[in-house]
C-alpha cells in the first residue's frame, strides 16, 4: 500500500541558504507502516517546545545561492536556455502590449488583466515544467498559458470571442483551459484555483501510490498576495502539506491587490512564512530576475517530483500596468513604480546574456522580431475567425447532454434539433 | 373523468372507481428505456354496497415501512437498508472502475457519519477514501481539480448544508467549468450527503439545500427515496460524465428493502411512478415521499385515486411522465420538504404551467415546508414540514 514518506529521519530544507546547510528535522516517532496520511509530527505532551526553538532557521532568499552557486566562469544557464528564455519573456510582453492596444480598439472587452512586469514569474517556473505537468492560475493568466505552450492564435482568438479560441470563445481573457497543455485555468474568483490545483497534485500521487502508473506530474498553483489572505489558501496549503501533494504554491506578490496595499490589508506581510506554519518550506526570492527565479522553482519542483511535498515560494513582483484595463491606476507611488521599472526583467536577463556572451544584440533582436511577426499574425488569425454561431449556445453545457432531461414528449430534449441550432429554451 | 363522488353508496360510482393491485403499485425494475407509464386497472364490482367494496379491494402499503417486492421479476434479492445499499452501489463502482474515490469528513476510518462509506477505507486504502479536513470548500475544490484531471470522486458533506461552505465551488467550477473551457475537461464528481428536516437537529442541520443549488447550470440533481433508487441513482451518478448531487435524506437511511441481486442502475432524468391513478397527480421525492402514501391510504379509504410520482430528477424533471400524468388527471399536487420560496416545487409549478397548462382542471397546488428556520421544538418541526393530513386536505380541496 503506498507510503506517503519513509519512516526515517524525515528532514524539511527549509533554507536555501548554500553555505549551511541548516536543515529542520522533524521529530518523528515510527509510526505503523504502510498508509498511514497525515501529519507525521509528534506532539510531546510533557516538555513544553519552545516556541522559537527549532522551527527557526534563517530563510533566506535565493540571492545567496546564485552567489554561492556561481563561480567565476560557470553560469547558470546555457545559451539555448537563455535564449528560450528570453523569446518566452518577449512573447509575454509583446502580447500583452498587444491585447492593450486590441482592448482600446474595441476588439476585445470585459475584464483584462495584464502581465506585464511579472514575466520573471511565469518563465521561471513554466518553462521547466513538461507538458504533462499542470498549471494553474488566476484571471491574469494569458501569460501562463502561452508559457505553458498554448499557442498565441488560440489566447488572442479567445480574447477575442472567437470560435477558434483555446475555449472556443465561452471563457474569454479570465478563463484560459488547454486540455492539451494541462493548463487548467484561469479562474476569476481569487484563490478559486488553489484547490483545483489541490486536486490536480492529488490525481499525481493517486496515480502514483493507487494505480500504480509511473506519474512524476507535478502542479504549480499562481496566485497573488491578495489571495492569501483568503481561507481557501490556508485549507489547501494544510492539505497539501498534510498529504504531501506534489504541488508548488507560487505567489507572486505584487503588493497590491487592485488598490489595496498588500501592507494595508495582511497582518503579517511575509508571505513565504506562512510555509513553514503549515509544515512546508517557504521560500522568498526576487520575482524580478528570472534566473533566481529559476533556481528557486529547480529546487521546487525536484521536491514535489521526488514525492517530498509542496514548496510555498513567494516572489517579490511587480505589475507595470494597472490591475486591468479598466483600473485609472492612481494609487500607486510613481517613485515605486520607477523602482520596478528599473528592474525590468528583460532588461536584466538581456544584460545577462550580452554580459555573459551568451548571445548577442543581433540574436536577440531576430527574437524580439520574430515574436513580434508572431503576435502580428495572432492578431490577424483572431481577426479572421468566425464569431461562435447560435448553435455553440447550448452545448458543452453538460459533458452528457441528457442531462437537459426528458421533455414532453418523452425524448431527450438535446435529441430536439432546436438544441444544435441553440434557440430551444433552456 | 374528474369529478370526485363523495359518499358511500350509490352504485353509479363504482364503475368509475378502480382499484390496483397491490404487487403493481410499485414500480417494477427499471431499465433504461424511456418511461411508459402504466395503468393497471382492475374493474371494481358494482356491487350496491359501495364502501365495503372499496374498502376490501384497497390495499395500500404503508407510510414508512417496508416495501413490497420490487424484485418481482427475478424473484430472488436482498434485503438490506438504504444506508447498506448506497455502500453497495458505491462499491461495485470502486470495484469496477480504479478511478473511483471517495473524499469527505470521517468517510475513511469512521466509517461515515451515516456509515454509508463503512469498511470502504479497509478494503481501498486511505487515500481512495479520503478522510478530509474540515475544509468543504477546500476539499471539494481538490475533487474538481481531481475530477479535471481524470479521477471520478465522490464528495461527502457530512450534512448537506456543510456544503453551503463550498458553494463557491460547486457553483463556479462545478457547473461551469466545462462551458468555460469550451467542452475540454469534465467533471464527473457526484458529491452525495444526508439532508432534510431530522428529529430536532436544530436549524443548521434541517436544511434543504436543493432550492440553492438547482439555478447552476452544469449540474444534475436527483434524490433518494428508498433502498433501490438510492443504489441506483448512486451508480448512475458515478458513472455519469455531469456532476451530479445526489441528495440523501437524514431520516431515511435505515428503510429496509428487498433490491436485486443482479446489477441495475436507475436512469438519473427519469421519475418513479410510486402508485398509478387517476384523480390527482402527486409529484413529490424523498422523504415526502412516505407522508404522501401514508396520505394516500387515507384517501383511498375517502375514495380517492392518487397517483403518486416520485419524481427523482430535481433536476431537470422529467416532463415526459410528469406530464403523461397530468394529462391523465388533470389535477396536480406538489408535496415538498423544500422551501416556498424558490424551491423545487416552485421550479416545478413552472414547468408545469408552461407546458401543461392547457390540461389542467385545477390550479397547481404546492405544499412546502415553512419558510423558517427549522426550529428545535419537536412540536414546532412537525409543523414547519407538510404532514400527511394536510395532503388529505389538500387533495380533497383540489377534488372538489
Amino acid at each position: 500500500m503506498a507510503t506517503s514518506f519513509s519512516p526515517t529521519n524525515l528532514t524539511t530544507t527549509v533554507s536555501l541558504h548554500g553555505s549551511q546547510e541548516s536543515r529542520i528535522s522533524l521529530p518523528i516517532r515510527l509510526s505503523p507502516p504502510s498508509s498511514f496520511l497525515g501529519s507525521t509530527i509528534s506532539l510531546s505532551v510533557n516538555s513544553p517546545r519552545k516556541l522559537n526553538a527549532s522551527r527557526r532557521s534563517p530563510i533566506v532568499g535565493v540571492q545567496e545561492i546564485v552567489k554561492q552557486k556561481k563561480p567565476t566562469n560557470s553560469l547558470l544557464i546555457t545559451k539555448e536556455e537563455g535564449l528560450v528564455l528570453y523569446e518566452d519573456m518577449i512573447l509575454g510582453r509583446s502580447f500583452e502590449d498587444m491585447c492593450a492596444q486590441m482592448y482600446y480598439r474595441g476588439k476585445m472587452f470585459g475584464f483584462v488583466h495584464l502581465y506585464n512586469g511579472q514575466e520573471a514569474v511565469s518563465t521561471g517556473f513554466i518553462k521547466l515544467l513538461t507538458k504533462t505537468d499542470s498549471v494553474v492560475s488566476t484571471y491574469r493568466d494569458h501569460v501562463h498559458a502561452l508559457s505553458k505552450g498554448v499557442s498565441a492564435r488560440a489566447v488572442m482568438s479567445e480574447l477575442f470571442g472567437k470560435v477558434t479560441g483555446c475555449c472556443r470563445g465561452q471563457g474569454g481573457s479570465m478563463h484560459m483551459f488547454s486540455k492539451e497543455h494541462n493548463m487548467l485555468g484561469g479562474f476569476a474568483f481569487i484563490g478559486e484555483g488553489i484547490p483545483v490545483a489541490t486536486g490536480a497534485a492529488f490525481t499525481s500521487k493517486y496515480k502514483r501510490d493507487v494505480l500504480k502508473q509511473n506519474c512524476e506530474d507535478v502542479t504549480v498553483a499562481f496566485f497573488g498576495d491578495g489571495t492569501c489572505n483568503n481561507g481557501q489558501f490556508y485549507e489547501c496549503l494544510n492539505m497539501a502539506a498534510l498529504y504531501k501533494l506534489p504541488i508548488i504554491f507560487v505567489v507572486e506578490n505584487n503588493l497590491w491587490a487592485i488598490g489595496m496595499s498588500h501592507l494595508r490589508s495582511t497582518s503579517d506581510p511575509e508571505i513565504w512564512k506562512k510555509g513553514p506554519a503549515f509544515g512546508m518550506p517557504g521560500v522568498h526570492v526576487d520575482g524580478m530576475d528570472v534566473l533566481k527565479v529559476r533556481e528557486v522553482a529547480k529546487e521546487a519542483v525536484t521536491r514535489a517530483r521526488r514525492g517530498e511535498g509542496p514548496t510555498l515560494v513567494e516572489c517579490e513582483t511587480y505589475r507595470f500596468r494597472g490591475h486591468s484595463l479598466a483600473d485609472p491606476d492612481e494609487l500607486r507611488d510613481a517613485a515605486e513604480k520607477a523602482k520596478y521599472a528599473a528592474r525590468d526583467p528583460i532588461t536584466a536577463l538581456k544584460k545577462y546574456l550580452t554580459e555573459n556572451k551568451l548571445a548577442n544584440e543581433a540574436e536577440l533582436k531576430s527574437i524580439e522580431k520574430k515574436i513580434d511577426e508572431l503576435v502580428e499574425e495572432a492578431v490577424e488569425f483572431a481577426d479572421a475567425s468566425p464569431q461562435p454561431g447560435r448553435s455553440q449556445l447550448l452545448e458543452n453545457v453538460f459533458a452528457d447532454p441528457k442531462g437537459f432531461g426528458i421533455g414532453p414528449d418523452g425524448k431527450y430534449r438535446c435529441e430536439d434539433p432546436k438544441f444544435t441550432e441553440g434557440t430551444a429554451q433552456v | 373523468m374528474s369529478a370526485i363522488i363523495h359518499g358511500a353508496g350509490a352504485a353509479t360510482t363504482l364503475s368509475t372507481f378502480k382499484s390496483i393491485d397491490s404487487k403493481k403499485l410499485v414500480a417494477p425494475s427499471r431499465t433504461n428505456l424511456p418511461v411508459r407509464s402504466k395503468r393497471f386497472i382492475v374493474a371494481g364490482s358494482d356491487s350496491s354496497n359501495g364502501l365495503s367494496v372499496r374498502q376490501s379491494q384497497k390495499l395500500i402499503p404503508n407510510a414508512v415501512a417496508t416495501k413490497a417486492d420490487t424484485s418481482a421479476t427475478t424473484g430472488t434479492g436482498h434485503e438490506l437498508l438504504l444506508f447498506e445499499a448506497l455502500q453497495e452501489g458505491l462499491e461495485e463502482e470502486m470495484d469496477r472502475d480504479p478511478h473511483v474515490c471517495v473524499m469527505g469528513e470521517d468517510v475513511g476510518h469512521y466509517g461515515g457519519s451515516y456509515k454509508v462509506t463503512k469498511g470502504l477505507a479497509d478494503k481501498f486504502g486511505d487515500l481512495r477514501v479520503l478522510d478530509t479536513p474540515i475544509c468543504e470548500n477546500a476539499f471539494t475544490g481538490m475533487g474538481i481539480g481531481a475530477a479535471m484531471t481524470g479521477l471520478r470522486p465522490v464528495i461527502e458533506g457530512m450534512n448537506m448544508g456543510f456544503l453551503l461552505l463550498a458553494f463557491n465551488q460547486i457553483s463556479n467550477n462545478c457547473g461551469m467549468l466545462h462551458y468555460t473551457s469550451g467542452g475540454q475537461f469534465t467533471i464527473p464528481v457526484v458529491i452525495r450527503g444526508p439532508g432534510g428536516v431530522g428529529r430536532q437537529l436544530g436549524a443548521e442541520h434541517s436544511q434543504r439545500l436543493e432550492s440553492y443549488f438547482q439555478s447552476i447550470p452544469g449540474i444534475q440533481m436527483v434524490a433518494c427515496s428508498t433502498p433501490y433508487n438510492a443504489k441506483g441513482l448512486m451508480k448512475a451518478a458515478i458513472r455519469s460524465e455531469n456532476p451530479v448531487i445526489l441528495f440523501e435524506h437524514v431520516l431515511l437511511y435505515n428503510l429496509k428493502e428487498k433490491i436485486p441481486d443482479e446489477e441495475y442502475i436507475c436512469n438519473l432524468e427519469e421519475a418513479e411512478m410510486v402508485r398509478p391513478g387517476e384523480h390527482i397527480t402527486i409529484l413529490t421525492y424523498s422523504r415526502m415521499r412516505y407522508h404522501v402514501m401514508q396520505a394516500a391510504k387515507t384517501l383511498v379509504n375517502k375514495g380517492y385515486d392518487p397517483e403518486v410520482i416520485d419524481i427523482r430528477s430535481l433536476k431537470p424533471f422529467d416532463l415526459y411522465t410528469i406530464g403523461n400524468s397530468v394529462k391523465k388527471t388533470h389535477r396536480v399536487l406538489i408535496v415538498e420538504e423544500c422551501m416556498r420560496t424558490g424551491g423545487i416545487g416552485a421550479s416545478l409549478t413552472a414547468a408545469i404551467n408552461e407546458n401543461f397548462h392547457d390540461y389542467l382542471d385545477a390550479p397547481v397546488m404546492c405544499l412546502s415546508s415553512q419558510d423558517v428556520p427549522t426550529p428545535y421544538a419537536g412540536t414546532l418541526e412537525e409543523w414547519t414540514v407538510v404532514q400527511p393530513a394536510q395532503i388529505v386536505t389538500a387533495v380533497e380541496q383540489l377534488c372538489q
